[in-house]
């Protein structure tokens, strides 16, 4: 028996439990606005496993200081937002974009988000925007920022045909605030303490309205920072929802002391996998949840989860020859090919949800079950376990399938034998899966399989090349039919 | 009578649209101030607006070399843990 994927228009009761499902998590939403992020890979859980986005570091400048942010920190190794290699020019920006385009035909979405406040920007930022809008018109373009100049930059942002925006949004309580947020710098002055916290929240709230009633699609960011604004999150969601904003990322902070940040240094600790899950279910029940967020850097290039910066760095895209024109065509035909396979699956879906509702349901629920899933895209279970450097994870259960969140880690192939502080990649790895209690990869090796066994995770090459939510589905069912899903999960089994 | 920009400048542009007198420049390996036009924004400005800018802790200094911003006065961060933490950025550089 085939899993139903949970569909949010048939059930709108249960949206907090389905919003999460995989490509259906803005099935609530008008279809105006779907239409406008079918091909967005940061909007549409979907869209991500296709679609490819870059941004171009053209705004280095901050306005504000954020205690996760440390400007003099930049390593070519980190993955995380504030982080560049080299800042470009707009014109250099231009030239990059192009390139990628004519490289990377899949590459619908440009962003703006740093490293520092696009807005703060608004020379470098708008130049970029306006040559890409003459020179490369098939590209979408975005821009992501903290709010503090927003409300005053909304006409420039229609004129300049921004139709998606991001607010980072991280309180809505000035003494929420004052704890994230240690300086504004607001009319030609800095300014500390309660009032700094005071004007951003003010500014990002009159931005959010006046983005929402020209039009704009906004989605908001917040970040999560456990006993600072976890529980106010859910606050927030709500009066963001309230304003208009179509989606909510919540991600955890992160902060190490090597990155030198005040949290990093001051010992703040992250969100586990758990609590932030938690906390994107408390604040689903208000609104469509993002959960493929890979908090990428400013100049980061390709399907999200991967960085392709390396291939267009400035010295490479100098000796490129690019002829935009024929780009735009392949690029049309390679984005027309994927729209096609998408309409193909949700047909086949909804066929598939259609021939299971005459089923009757299991005479008890079974519990649900986590399940981690080794991708290179395509929606297909492509990887080998050795060298996935994320896992996508996703939560089966009777109601169906739906897209948790990943997690990030060293590719057992490339780890050696320790990464850094004596952990193996292969520790590392099976560190980040727990809780999961299956695998799904193209290949897994003799090595891990052992280990993976051991810490109660089924490794599982059999789906190779399978659609990941069909596949996930097949496996709950035959962990049904042997009678796991009566018993505890075998990690649990083993700790008690 | 003018401010300086020292080489801890992560160059990120801020207070250059920012000074009424042009007098900040881009330059390698980092931004600089012309101290000719400097004012130090008397008469145009409350605070000096490079300073009021800058996110780096010590970055801009006065005529005499002291920090407008010393450690720990933006951060919060304890001047004895950026201490510490500087010093293991320059053992991992070597």
């Amino acid at each position: 028996m085939e899993l139903p994927r949970v569909d949010t228009s048939r059930n709108p009761g249960c949206a907090a439990r389905s919003c999460g499902s995989s490509g259906d998590q803005l099935s609530q939403l008008p279809e105006h606005i779907r239409a406008k992020v079918r091909n967005h890979p940061c909007y549409s859980e979907q869209a991500h496993h296709y679609f490819a986005r870059m941004h171009v570091a053209v705004a280095p400048a901050c306005n504000i200081q954020c205690h996760y942010c440390n400007r003099k920190y930049d390593c070519a190794n980190e993955s995380r937002p504030g982080v560049v290699s080299e800042v470009l020019t707009p014109e250099q920006a231009v030239k990059k974009v192009m390139a990628v385009a004519a490289h990377i035909p899949q590459m619908t979405v440009l962003g703006i988000a740093g490293p520092g406040d696009p807005l703060a920007n608004p020379e470098r930022t708008f130049a970029t925007f306006r040559m890409l809008t003459e020179k490369a018109p098939d590209i979408k373009l975005c821009v992501s920022t903290n709010g503090l100049v927003l409300p005053e930059s909304v006409d420039e942002l229609c004129k300049a045909n921004i139709d998606h925006v991001t607010i980072t949004i991280n309180c809505v309580d000035p003494d929420v605030g004052t704890r994230i947020y240690p300086w504004v710098f607001w009319n030609n002055r800095r300014v500390m303490g309660r009032a700094a916290a005071e004007i951003l929240i003010e500014q990002q709230q009159k931005g959010l309205e006046r983005l929402t009633a020209r039009g704009i699609l906004v989605k908001v960011n917040s970040v999560m920072i456990p006993g600072v604004n976890d529980e106010h999150l859910v606050e927030v969601s709500k009066v963001v929802k309230a304003k208009g904003a179509f989606l909510h990322n919540v991600m955890p902070l992160i902060a190490e002391p090597e990155h030198g940040t005040f949290y990093g240094l001051m010992g703040q600790r992250s969100p586990s996998h758990d609590e932030l899950q938690r906390l994107q279910d408390a604040c689903a029940g208000d609104m469509a949840m993002m959960r493929h967020c890979r908090q990428c850097r400013a100049d980061a290039v390709g399907l999200l989860g991967e960085d392709r910066g390396q291939e267009f760095t400035l010295d490479k895209i100098e000796g490129m020859e690019i002829d935009y024109a024929a780009a735009m065509v392949k690029r049309a035909e390679v984005q027309a090919r994927i729209a096609r396979e998408l309409e193909e699956k949700a047909r086949s879906s909804k066929v598939q949800v259609i021939s299971i509702e005459g089923l009757k349901k299991p005479r008890s629920a079974s519990r649900p079950v986590l399940m981690a899933v080794a991708t290179k895209g395509g929606g297909v279970i492509n990887e080998h376990f050795g060298h996935a450097s994320e896992f996508l994870i996703y939560e089966a259960s009777d109601a169906g399938v739906r897209f948790i969140g990943h997690r990030k880690t060293i590719p057992y192939c490339e780890g050696g034998d320790t990464c850094g502080d004596g952990e193996s990649a292969l520790d590392r790895t099976l560190r980040e899966l727990a809780g999961c209690e299956a695998v799904l990869c193209a290949k897994v090796g003799f090595e891990p399989w052992g280990a993976l066994e051991a810490a109660g995770i089924q490794p599982n090459g059999e789906h190779a090349m399978e659609p990941i939510e069909a596949a996930l589905a097949a496996v709950y069912a035959e962990m049904r039919a042997a009678g796991k899903l009566d018993a505890k999960p075998v990690a649990q089994q083993k700790a008690a | 009578m003018a401010l300086e920009i020292i080489e801890t400048c992560v160059n990120c542009h801020a207070c250059e649209p920012l000074c009424p007198n042009q007098a900040i420049y881009q330059a390698i390996p980092h931004f600089l101030i012309d101290p000719d036009r400097c004012t130090e924004c008397i008469g145009d400005h409350m605070d000096p607006q490079c300073a009021s800018i800058c996110p780096i802790e010590g970055a801009i200094v006065d005529e005499s070399g002291q920090p407008l911003h010393p450690i720990g006065s933006l951060t919060g961060i304890p001047p004895e843990l950026v201490a510490c933490y500087r010093a293991a950025l320059e053992a991992v550089k070597g």
